[in-house]
């Protein structure tokens, strides 16, 4: 009961008027700006970094859990109204979800949205609480040798799993490992990479990169592509549910977050399958089968739910052992480094007090954003009609204000631009981004836990291998990779056999 | 760009938004990251010692080579008919070819600013990048968007650098901000 009292205490601490005040004002920038359509969630972190710049570490995060559920919130508004979801994680919401308001019931469909992100939401950070400090139990016990693995497994995961071609996913991450190790190399001291341009000792930040490939990439590939009659929205009133509604809601939005909070929580876990899994699942026990593909009410509480609580279980591996699974918790990581924390076993111990308020405001934006977003949903759809020059023009306004921000260079604007051209080009040619951030961030730890490893055991190779837990990574990592032949070679003959 | 206009002539029936000969330039791109990245690791002085057996270099030559194995396959995979989709999105829409002026000058706009931002500061430099991204997609309200984006850069400079303690510089204004 010892993380209960924690959890008390994070909400003394953040239950002061100035606290909550901040809270709501993260919830409804995170919100809006998470409904502009072409921004996804960890844009919208990314893009509201340098709101937080002057903040005590604990108020920035107060204001970041806000914001975190908010821009995940706006994301789905924006694929039930337009029906052109941003990101891969709303999908499976835009297909029944514009169904449902095109077919007069927006008001239900967002209702269902709301209520089953904050239900999602809810059980997921409860979850939160109860598994992150048996994770952190595990992880205090794990040497360099099993970071090393572990990081390794997160690669490979981002790569392989996520994503249509394996070969692209590389091709990303190998740009990110790059980018990573540009700047001092902490053991040695040497530059490498730098050039003998002196800003570039100290690295790219990673904030830099990450709003330079969301926010100035988008920007550049949209304005290629600009679409000169914006898609309609389709108007809507305040969210609201019937009982018959609600009768039909209740078991998909628990059983989304059943599947949504393990997945969130693996290394490549994501909100992509989840949501689908989720899909799938209401499909098929629903009572009402014709209705789907026509506007299923499950089919829009089921997916939202799983996606929330995917969001909820990020956290966990972000927090206990300082590894991003998504996109949003990598620039979630890469705030709390810009503070000089470092997340992982040792956060819970030295940060307990930074680290339980923000769990604690997670629980405290959750409900503000269903306070807020079931009168405010008007208003929010009205956000979707903003002209789209002036909505590309205030990303790319942001973004350069955000970078230049963080070290007071305008190298970090030409830095910014070269990333937005990679960013563009990624797009253009369907490489996924995913695997270059977590590249950036993941890549000077891992080769940091490495070189300490070889260090133990005086150079000799078999000082990676550790102990028990990393011959089960490697085992984990040599399976996915292996997967297709054993799929192609295995899997299938099998399964032909037996038709 | 002009790859673009043949492409679009030649796949006719259906628009080739994965511009298969393009992508050799994204081959192209990541072998001379890997060379790049190895020529520089050669030239970082080899510092191991007992406390570092491995050293600075280690890693840049291996992801070095990794970059060029990768290029290479990722060639093998395009001359094998591989391609990926471009990103979709709520504003793209992908059965125009891209539109380098708009891409040329929303990059002009953005270098402005770059160069600008110091020695005018960033209630000039961010009004006119603001203006120009705004121009560049096509937006031609001159006056309305100039008084727009003064607005929003004065906001930000007060909000930002004077209220929340955010480094944004004020340049020639120096003083009169």
């Amino acid at each position: 009961m010892d993380n209960l009292n924690h959890l008390l205490e994070g909400f003394a601490h953040v239950v002061t008027p100035m606290n909550l005040l901040l809270a709501l004002i993260g919830v409804t920038i995170g919100t809006a700006v998470g409904v502009l359509p072409g921004i996804g969630p960890a844009m919208t972190v990314a893009l509201l970094l340098p709101v937080t710049y002057g903040m005590e570490p604990t108020q920035a995060f107060i204001m970041f859990a806000g914001i975190f559920y908010g821009g995940m919130y706006g994301g789905s508004t924006t694929s039930i109204l337009l029906n052109t979801p941003g990101e891969s994680s709303s999908v499976v919401t835009a297909i029944e979800g514009n169904k449902m308001a095109k077919a007069g019931r927006a008001a239900q469909a967002l209702a269902t949205a709301a209520i089953g992100s904050f239900v999602a939401g809810t059980i997921g950070t409860l979850l939160l609480v109860l598994v992150a400090p048996l994770v952190v139990d595990f992880a205090v016990g794990l040497g360099a040798p099993d970071y090393f693995a572990i990081m390794l497994l997160s690669f490979i995961a981002v790569t392989a799993v996520l994503g249509s071609s394996r070969i692209r996913g590389f091709a990303s991450l190998l740009v990110g490992l790059v980018i990573g190790i540009v700047g001092i190399d902490s053991v040695s001291g040497q530059q490498r990479l730098t050039f003998g341009v002196p800003q570039l000792a100290d690295g790219i930040d990673v904030v830099v990169v990450a709003v330079g490939i969301f926010a100035v990439g988008e920007a550049l590939w949209v304005a290629a592509h600009l679409r000169r009659k914006p898609a309609g929205v389709i108007p809507v009133g305040v969210p609201w549910m019937g009982r018959e509604d609600w009768k039909r809601s209740w078991k998909p939005w628990l059983r989304g977050t059943a599947f949504g909070f393990p997945f969130g929580a693996m290394p490549a876990g994501g909100a992509e399958i989840p949501t689908f899994l989720s899909y799938a699942t209401e499909k098929k026990l629903t009572k009402y089968p014709e209705q789907f593909g026509k506007g299923a009410i499950e089919g829009v509480a089921g997916p939202e739910a799983a996606n929330n609580a995917s969001a909820a279980g990020t956290l966990v591996p972000m927090l206990a052992i300082g590894l991003p699974t998504n996109a949003t918790a990598a620039v979630m990581l890469a705030a709390f480094q810009s503070y000089g924390i470092q997340p992982g076993p040792l956060l819970f111990e030295r940060e307990s007090g930074l680290v339980w308020a923000l769990i604690a405001s997670l629980f405290i934006g959750n409900l503000l954003l269903l306070l807020l977003n079931l009168p405010l949903a008007p208003a929010w759809a009205r956000l979707l009609r903003i002209p789209r020059p002036y909505l590309y023009a205030g990303i790319v306004f942001f973004a350069s204000m955000g970078a230049y921000a963080v070290n007071a260079q305008p190298l970090d604007l030409f830095l910014l631009l070269t990333l937005g051209l990679i960013g563009f080009g990624m797009r253009r040619f369907g490489l996924p981004v995913l695997p270059l951030i977590v590249g950036v961030i993941l890549g000077p730890r891992a080769e940091l836990q490495g070189r300490r490893s070889l260090q133990l055991s005086g150079g000799e190779l078999s000082g990676l291998l550790g102990g028990p837990v990393s011959y089960v990574i490697y085992a984990v990592i040599v399976l996915v990779l292996a997967w297709p032949l054993v799929r192609r070679y295995i899997v299938r003959p099998l399964v032909e056999q037996r038709a | 760009m002009s790859l673009d206009v043949t492409e679009r002539t030649d796949s006719g029936s259906r628009p080739s938004p994965g511009g298969h000969r393009a992508q050799y330039g994204v081959c192209a791109f990541l072998a001379l990251l890997g060379l790049l990245v190895i020529v520089d690791a050669t030239g970082i002085a080899h510092a191991t010692s007992s406390t570092d057996p491995v050293g600075p270099r280690t890693v840049p030559v291996l992801l070095g080579v990794l970059l060029l194995v990768i290029a290479l396959v990722y060639t093998v995979d395009v001359a094998r008919g591989g391609r990926a989709e471009p990103e979709g999105g709520e504003d793209v829409d992908l059965t125009n070819p891209i539109d380098w002026r708009t891409v040329l000058l929303l990059i002009g706009a953005f270098v402005v600013n770059a160069v600008l931002i110091e020695p005018l500061g960033w209630v000039i430099s961010g009004a006119l990048l603001f203006w120009g991204t705004a121009f560049a997609l096509g937006n031609r309200h001159y006056l309305r968007n100039l008084a727009i984006a003064v607005a929003l850069s004065l906001i930000t400079f007060y909000s930002f650098a004077i209220g929340l303690g955010v480094n944004l510089p004020a340049g020639v204004l120096q003083g009169i901000l």
